[in-house]
């Protein structure tokens, strides 16, 4: 079952992808930022616009009137419409706004969404919206329910350095090749993910906890494929485990070629 | 399992690289055009990448490596499976002079429920003021609204020098944002299933009508068709225009005789919904300048003739406006 926090795409092709909805925190922060990104905006036109004043004082008036609505208004369409789903606080907090479907963001969708903010926004620091949003399974306010947009996390992509985590260190398990086969096919997907997700981690890990997760890791792959004495001897259970991954996720070991 | 993961790794990247490449172009640029063979080299890097997301999900360990290619998957299928209209370059004038008129005729069932609402807001307020003088108080926003008609529009015309001198643009602009704020909120009530469109429209009306029958049983009916003709004319369509948004929004909720999902009903709603409520707001700037240039000067600066014969032809080229621009350019169709 997916988890509650991610929204899952079954493509036509039957290939499922789930997107990571993004929480009212790192949403009321990009708002935030935003926030402050108009209010400097407002600012700084303003003091440009203050020499003008006292030559032309009812013209200036109503350009701040006029400018402070449309950057109030059209920045968030803005900058959604031009960078796909994002404003600045979005990028810089890893958000986007995306279709429900998964599909492209259409201009009436951003249009409506931030349209919707006016409502969203009553009575005051967006109780309405907030509100539905916490009410939804999607966390969508009132605006990204009309619009059918969701509000989703970026990740940072990046492919995994198997070299960095795994070394190029001597494995004395490739001495038995068949018993290497043999542990690539006994070894199940999410055994072999949480051995690597150890071995990621295992930096953060308490000192005894990290012993004892080793040791439950390392106890169970003994027990799956017994290694002879000559390839275990000496190895810490952390050293164990870290030969058992580098067998399953690398066929061609540093020794092998 | 895979294998060998580093390989699979090394031997797929030059596809999920390539496609990360088109996916940057289209990206860039909405406008992109590719020819058959482009299009066809992008499809089958789609359904590569799918296809290694898919043995990563099943067969491998990599939570990185699976967030990674479903940010590749995901964003090459909003591009494949896209297909809705792809919108070229944007028209403002053909946007101005076919899409709003012809959205607005397309959704006469909203226009004129809005306008109903109005209507009765209009004779609800009326007749309250009629019944109830006092009911004045209660339902006028504006002070200047209380007063006696007759003493208004003495004092109106007693005025000798300009008091909106050195602040009419500023005034303009005010009224712009404003008015264009209350519109934006009246569409946005269409998310209460219309309820809350509905009482902005009928409060309209309710002003309306009460400000009405106020003036023309004081005996001020001139003064009130030169005051309000001329920005009114534009600016109450306006609104009732925005409350019509807001209705188009609540049909797609409610989706009476219309077979299809709720969120289908609400994307078709969208465009519309957009292309009124813009319209919209670019009526909404010629009824701010009109009001703070033309609606505050009375006689003897300005004949409430001159006013009146404004208001009048106005409020007619809006009627041709939207009842008939863009008739030719396609069939409008029936929402």
């Amino acid at each position: 079952m997916a988890p509650l926090n991610t929204l899952t795409i079954r493509t036509p092709e039957g290939i499922a992808f789930s997107l990571t909805l993004a929480g009212p925190a790192a949403r009321f922060l990009a708002w935030l930022i935003d926030t402050a990104v108009v209010v400097m905006a407002l600012t700084v036109a303003s003091r440009f616009l203050l020499p003008v004043l006292a030559l032309m004082p009812d013209l200036t008036n109503a350009m701040i009137t006029l400018l402070a609505f449309l950057v109030q208004t059209g920045y968030a369409i803005a900058f959604e419409w031009f960078w796909r789903g994002q404003t600045l606080g979005k990028r810089l907090l890893r958000l986007r706004v995306m279709d429900e479907a998964g599909l492209r963001l259409q201009f009436h969708q951003v249009a409506v969404r931030n349209l919707f903010r006016l409502v969203d926004m009553l009575p005051a620091a967006y109780l309405v919206g907030g509100a539905a949003a916490f009410f939804s399974k999607r966390s969508q306010r009132l605006g990204d329910f009309a619009a059918n947009t969701i509000v989703v996390r970026t990740p940072r992509r990046r492919e995994p350095d198997l070299r960095r985590i795994l070394g190029d260190k001597y494995n004395s398990f490739r001495e038995h090749p068949h018993l290497c086969a043999r542990l690539r096919q006994a070894v199940s997907p999410e055994f072999a993910r949480t051995m690597l997700q150890a071995l990621l981690r295992r930096d953060t890990l308490a000192p005894d906890a990290r012993v004892r997760l080793f040791g439950e890791l390392a106890a169970m792959l003994r027990e799956t494929v017994r290694f002879p004495e000559e390839a275990t001897f000496g190895l810490t259970d952390e050293q164990y485990v870290r030969n058992a991954a580098d067998v399953v996720f690398r066929t061609g070991g540093p020794g092998e070629g | 399992m895979i294998a060998d993961l580093q390989r699979f790794i090394a031997e797929e990247r030059p596809y999920w690289e390539e496609l990360e490449a088109f996916l940057e172009r289209v990206e860039a640029g909405p406008g992109e055009r590719w020819d058959l063979a482009g299009l066809r080299r992008f499809f089958y890097l789609y359904q590569r990448t799918a296809t290694d997301l898919s043995k990563v999900q099943t067969f491998a360990s990599e939570p990185a490596l699976q967030s990674y290619l479903e940010d590749l998957v995901a964003r090459a299928y909003c591009e494949v499976h896209e297909t809705r209209r792809k919108g070229g370059r944007f028209a403002p004038v053909r946007w101005f002079f076919q899409t709003f008129p012809q959205t607005v005729r397309r959704r006469w069932r909203a226009l004129a429920l809005a306008v109903a609402a109005t209507l009765l807001g209009a004779a609800f307020g009326g007749g309250a003021v009629m019944v109830d003088p006092d009911a004045k108080e209660a339902l006028m926003p504006f002070a200047h609204l209380q007063d006696d008609p007759s003493e208004r529009v003495a004092w109106e015309e007693r005025q000798e020098t300009d008091r909106l001198s050195g602040r009419k643009t500023s005034f303009s602009s005010m009224l712009m944002t404003h008015n264009t704020r209350v519109s934006i909120t009246t569409m946005a009530m269409g998310i209460t299933y219309g309820i809350g469109t509905l009482i902005l429209l009928f409060y309209n009306g309710v002003i309306l009508g009460g400000v009405t029958l106020d003036y023309v049983s004081g005996g001020e009916t001139v003064f009130l068709l030169g005051w309000l003709l001329p920005h009114g004319s534009v600016e109450i369509p306006a609104i009732i225009i925005a409350g019509q948004a807001g209705l188009v929004i609540a049909g797609a909720l409610i989706g009476w005789g219309v077979r299809m999902p709720l969120k289908a009903r609400l994307r078709a709603a969208g465009p519309d919904v957009v292309t009124l409520i813009f319209g919209v707001a670019l009526l909404l700037v010629w009824a701010g300048v009109i009001e703070a240039f033309l609606s505050q000067y009375h006689e003897p600066t300005l004949p409430y003739a001159v006013k009146i014969a404004f208001g009048a032809l106005q409020l007619g080229l809006l009627a041709l406006f939207l009842g008939w621009s863009g008739r030719d350019a396609s069939q409008d169709g029936e929402a």
